[in-house]
C-alpha cells in the first residue's frame, strides 16, 4: 500500500513523483469557508483613522475589510494606520486612505489559493467572497495554520470515535431493549461477491469489540447462509443480523424454490447442489451442519413454492457481553 | 514458524499479501470443500488446497488463516488476486501436490489443528 494515502483527486501519481505529505494534501482538500473566520469585523468608509485606532487596538487585530451598502469597497490594514499617524492624519477617512483594489478569495476554494495568495504578494489577511462577490468571511495565516491543525486532529482521532462509540453503543443508547439490525443483499449465483455480506458482518462485530471466539462463529455460521442464498436461491436474498447486548440472531431469507425434505436437507452431507459448483468446492452438504454447530440453536423453516428461513441464535457469555478494553 | 521461513523451505512463489509473511503459523489443514475449510480451519492455520477461486480469498479473510498455498500448478485469475491484496490474504503457489506440501509441512513441524 502507498504510504502517501490517497492523492490529489487521482488514485495514479506519476512515475517518480514526490510522495504528498498529510498537510500538503489538506491543504488542497479543505475549502478556505472551513478555516476562515465568520462574520469579520468592518468598518465603513466614513470611519476615521483615530476610531479605526481604537477597533484594532480593542479587537487586537491587524486590519479589517471596507464595507459600502453591503459592498466590500476596500481594504485598511495597521500599517495604513501607522502611516495616518506619523502624518497626524487620524482624522482622514477610512475611505481616503484604504486600498482599493482589493485581492479576495472565495469560499469554495481549496485552502492553496489563500496560501499561494499570502506568498506571492505578502498579504497579511484576504477578505472571503461567495461567488455573488458579498464579503462572508476574512481568512489570515493563522487560520490556515489553525485550520490544518484541527483538521489532522480531526481525522487522528476520527477512527478511535468509530470504534469507541461502537463499542459503546449499547450503553450510550438507552431503551428496555436495544438491538441493530443489520441487512445485506446477497445475489444469487454471484460466487465472485461470496462471503462479502459474511466478511461485512464480522467486521461491524470488530467495531462493536466482539470477542475473537464468538465472531469466528458468527462469521462461519453467516458465510454459510451467505453461501446457500448464492446458490441454492433462484433471486437471491437476505442475509439479516441483529445485534443485541446478551445475543445475536442471523437470519437468511429467500423467496424460492424452497426446500422439499427439510429433515433431509439437515442431514451432514447431504446435497443437491449441482456438479459445477461442487467443483468450485461448496456442496459438500455442510453447511447447515456447520451453522448448527457455531450456533446456540437453529430454526430452518421452508415451503416449497414459497421460500425459506433460516434463523442461528447465539447467546452470549456474561464473559463475551463484556467489551475486551474493560477487562 | 512464520509464513515466510515456510515460503523459503518449501519454495513457494508468493503471489500476494507480503506484509502476511511475517505471521506466525499456528498450525495446518488441507482440504478443497469451502464447508469443511470454514468448520475445522483455525486463525493463524496455513491452509493448502487446489481451489483458486475468489472465494478462497473470503474463507481464508473470513478465518483469519495466515496463508493459502494453492498447489499443482494451479493459478488463481487476477479477480482473486486482486481480492487477495485488498484483504491482506497471502496466496502462495506450487507445482507439488496438495500431498508432497503437507508431508513437508509436517516435517517442519507444522501441526494439524485440533
Amino acid at each position: 500500500m502507498a504510504a502517501a494515502g490517497s492523492s490529489l483527486g487521482s488514485n495514479e501519481a506519476p512515475p517518480g513523483a514526490i510522495p504528498v505529505t498529510k498537510s500538503q494534501e489538506l491543504v488542497y482538500e479543505l475549502k478556505i469557508g472551513d478555516i476562515m473566520t465568520r462574520q469579520p469585523i468592518t468598518v465603513g468608509p466614513d470611519c476615521l483613522m483615530s476610531e479605526l485606532k481604537e477597533i484594532l487596538r480593542v479587537k487586537r487585530i491587524s486590519g479589517v475589510p471596507v464595507l459600502e451598502a453591503g459592498e466590500l469597497v476596500g481594504i485598511i490594514s495597521l500599517e495604513d494606520l501607522i502611516v495616518a499617524l506619523e502624518r497626524g492624519e487620524t482624522g482622514a477617512r477610512v475611505g481616503d486612505r484604504m486600498t482599493r483594489r482589493v485581492q479576495t478569495v472565495y469560499a469554495d476554494e481549496s485552502v492553496i489559493q489563500a496560501v499561494n495568495c499570502f506568498a506571492r504578494h505578502g498579504y497579511g489577511r484576504l477578505p472571503v467572497v461567495d461567488r455573488q462577490g458579498h464579503l462572508v468571511g476574512i481568512v489570515t495565516q493563522g487560520d490556515v495554520v489553525r485550520g490544518l491543525l484541527r483538521q489532522l486532529d480531526v481525522q487522528w482521532q476520527e477512527e478511535e470515535i468509530h470504534r469507541y462509540r461502537a463499542s459503546h453503543i449499547f450503553e450510550d443508547i438507552e431503551s428496555d431493549q436495544t438491538g441493530l439490525v443489520l441487512r445485506y443483499k446477497v445475489v444469487a449465483r454471484d460466487f465472485v461477491r461470496g462471503g462479502e455480506a459474511s466478511s461485512k458482518l464480522k467486521r461491524a462485530l470488530e467495531r462493536l469489540g466482539a470477542r475473537p471466539q464468538l465472531m469466528r462463529r458468527v462469521a462461519v455460521a453467516a458465510y454459510e447462509a451467505e453461501t446457500n442464498l448464492i446458490i441454492h436461491t433462484d433471486t437471491g436474498g437476505d442475509l439479516i443480523a441483529e445485534i443485541q447486548p446478551d445475543r445475536i440472531r442471523v437470519v437468511a431469507l429467500d423467496t424460492g424454490p424452497g426446500i422439499a425434505d427439510v429433515q433431509q436437507a439437515l442431514q451432514p452431507g447431504y446435497s443437491t447442489a449441482p456438479d459445477w459448483i461442487r467443483e468450485l468446492g461448496f456442496g459438500a452438504g455442510m453447511g447447515l451442519t456447520n451453522i448448527k454447530a457455531c450456533a446456540d440453536e437453529m430454526r430452518l423453516e421452508s415451503r416449497l413454492g414459497v421460500g425459506t428461513r433460516l434463523e442461528a441464535v447465539f447467546n452470549l457469555t456474561l464473559e463475551e457481553q463484556r467489551r475486551p478494553r474493560d477487562s | 514458524m512464520t509464513v515466510e521461513e515456510i515460503v523459503a523451505k518449501l519454495g513457494l512463489q508468493v503471489l500476494t499479501g507480503q506484509a502476511a509473511l511475517q505471521r506466525e503459523v499456528t498450525g495446518g489443514y488441507a482440504c478443497d470443500l469451502l464447508s469443511c475449510v470454514m468448520a475445522r480451519a483455525r486463525a493463524g492455520n496455513i491452509w493448502v488446497t487446489l481451489q483458486a477461486h475468489a472465494n478462497v480469498v473470503a474463507v481464508a479473510s473470513l478465518l483469519d488463516l495466515a496463508a493459502v498455498v494453492i498447489t499443482e500448478g494451479v493459478q488463481p485469475d487476477a479477480a482473486t488476486r486482486e481480492k487477495a491484496e485488498a484483504e491482506g490474504v497471502a496466496l502462495l503457489t506450487t507445482s507439488k501436490t496438495t500431498y508432497a506440501v503437507v508431508s513437508e509441512l509436517a516435517r517442519l513441524g507444522i501441526a494439524a489443528s485440533a
